[in-house]
């Protein structure tokens, strides 16, 4: 397969994401809704908004680092999309393995952070004298959830000899019982707890919530900025959805498949949110410390012998 | 001491107090926001004003609307994506509440509140408006992007309603700010404010949603209003 051709396939694969994020984050309010017994947003309210907000006509910036702060994000999101293995289909060359890599792991991890990064950046310039709290917020529960995760990536990496999600999606194949999720238990568990965090949903939601803390970096950006944040936001979903689909349900053989596991694991923390309220930072952090933080040690002590 | 000697110590000392006095007159900008001189790491000396990286200096410029039909693609995607500041001005605020609860539920018509003036585009002026909020109502009007509508509910906003001779509230809404939907009675009814939500759409799906070009282009007059009623005018003349 030529690179034309690839490139072709990741951007056709970047649309998908990007209008399945939508979709998503729409079906999670409309079920939001229907919790509450109300009949919710239209399935395409977030096209609209996207539209909505790039048609406005004036825009305020504070700053060169305003302007890069959303682009920071989107960065994360499509980083994370270019080096994941969305579909397997047998071969690392294949059409739809984006340009998975030996060790791309280390790399999703770090473009997991950078989403948050440019939410601070931005955030920074964005005026608000009370925005550092907010920042700090952001990443004190960013850092409480990204230990345990990196715990449970590093636990599946022993266990696979390892670090190109390909190779690990591809050990998984022939059956569920070969899914980490019954083959490494802890790691499975700690994945699982740790992604309400990094999805970012209630009850981890404070960060974002911008009616509670009106010192969330959400609240400053404005127009075509903040169409952008919650673009990148929509793709940052999905993507990590998919990632974890990859590291513990099998990955996916096709698109309907992937659709189906990542709608599966997105409604896990939609279905938590639901059920819990919000938690305080540090709360949240607390939790983050003691559960799946305990858990992702396990993890690597098991596998470590 | 001379006379001379003294009448030129009072007139420095009278001097300095009028220098106070119009000291104080500014004091929404602090201290450390002051244009100043100040001396660059290189050596040469520039001149700073703090208070611009807050507050433009600027008057809202009137924004063209595009042309044909992207302009009306546009319009149905704004109509059908309302986003309203949550701010209650007065007593009518405590219809808004029902409108997120099941029985009346605004989502569904694509009306959302968004807790920042800088994201929503629809403004409730929600029922009697006193001077002391007609100024913070000026100040987030200004903030909020352009195109923005407002929608004056109830009748306090169109005649001053029952509170027609007080001393405090204001009694023409549309003196000051440019309104685009009138909701009367007192208090409407949330049916009432979605009538009125349905009234907004149809008249930016018709390209009538254009009040915000209005403002600006009218700006001396509404300024000139606004100044005549609001007496401690202690903010800059434009907050966008």
């Amino acid at each position: 397969m030529t690179i034309y051709v690839k490139l072709g396939y990741t951007l056709l694969g970047l649309l998908i994401v990007l209008n399945w994020g939508f979709l998503m984050g729409a079906t999670f309010r409309k079920i939001g809704a229907r919790v509450a017994g109300r009949y919710g947003i239209p399935f395409y309210q977030p096209w609209l908004n996207l539209l909505k907000n790039i048609s406005t006509r004036t825009t305020i910036t504070h700053g060169v680092m305003y302007y890069i702060g959303p682009v920071f994000r989107l960065t994360g999101g499509v980083g994370l999309f270019l080096f994941m293995p969305m579909v397997f289909t047998g071969t690392v060359d294949g059409p739809w393995t984006n340009f998975s890599f030996e060790g791309d792991l280390i790399l999703i991890l770090y473009f997991q952070v950078f989403g948050m990064l440019g939410m601070a950046l931005g955030a920074g310039q964005g005026g608000h004298p009370y925005s550092a709290m907010g920042i700090a917020r952001g990443l004190a529960q960013h850092a409480a959830v990204e230990l345990p995760l990196t715990l449970a990536f590093i636990s599946i990496a022993i266990q696979f000899d390892t670090f190109s999600v390909y190779k690990i999606v591809a050990a998984q194949q022939g059956g569920f019982e070969n899914w980490v999720l019954f083959t490494n238990p802890f790691a499975a568990a700690t994945i699982i707890l740790a992604m309400l965090g990094a999805m970012g949903h209630s009850p981890f939601n404070l960060v974002k919530a911008p009616n509670e803390i009106l010192i969330g970096p959400a609240t400053e950006f404005e127009g075509t900025y903040l169409g952008f944040m919650q673009s990148a936001g929509s793709i940052l979903h999905v993507m990590e959805a998919v990632l974890f689909m990859n590291l513990v349900f099998g990955g996916a053989s096709n698109w309907i498949e992937l659709i189906v596991k990542t709608f599966l694991i997105y409604f896990w923390s939609v279905f938590v949110g639901m059920v819990f309220p919000r938690f305080k930072i540090e709360q949240s952090v607390t939790w983050f410390f003691k559960v799946p933080l305990l858990l992702g040690f396990l993890a690597i002590i098991i596998y470590s012998f | 001491m001379s006379e001379k000697d003294m009448n030129d110590k009072v007139n420095e000392m009278l001097q300095r107090s009028e220098a106070n006095v119009k000291k104080t007159e500014k004091s929404f900008v602090r201290p450390e926001d002051e244009e100043r001189e100040v001396v660059a790491p290189d050596g040469s000396i520039i001149k700073v004003n703090p208070i611009y990286d807050y507050f433009s200096g600027e008057k809202p410029k009137e924004e063209k609307p595009c042309s044909g039909v992207i302009e009306k693609f546009l319009n149905w995607a704004r109509a059908e994506s309302i986003w309203v500041l949550g701010f209650g001005t007065g007593c009518g605020s405590i219809e808004i509440p029902p409108l997120v609860t099941p029985r009346f539920d605004m989502f569904r018509y694509g009306v959302q509140m968004r807790p920042t003036p800088r994201q929503s585009n629809a403004f409730i002026i929600s029922g009697y408006l006193s001077v002391k909020t007609l100024k913070r109502v000026i100040r987030t009007y200004e903030q909020m992007p352009s195109p923005k509508y407002i929608l004056a509910l109830g009748s306090c906003t169109i005649n001053g309603g029952m509170y027609y001779d007080s001393y405090s509230t204001i009694n023409r809404l549309d003196k000051y700010i440019p309104v685009d939907v009138y909701i009367a009675g007192c208090m409407p009814r949330p049916e009432a404010l979605l009538a009125g939500f349905m009234k907004l759409k149809e008249l930016i799906k018709e390209g009538k949603g254009e009040k915000a070009n209005e403002y600006a282009r009218n700006f001396d007059e509404y300024k000139a209003n606004q100044k005549k009623i609001i007496k401690d005018w202690n903010m800059p003349d434009y907050n966008w």
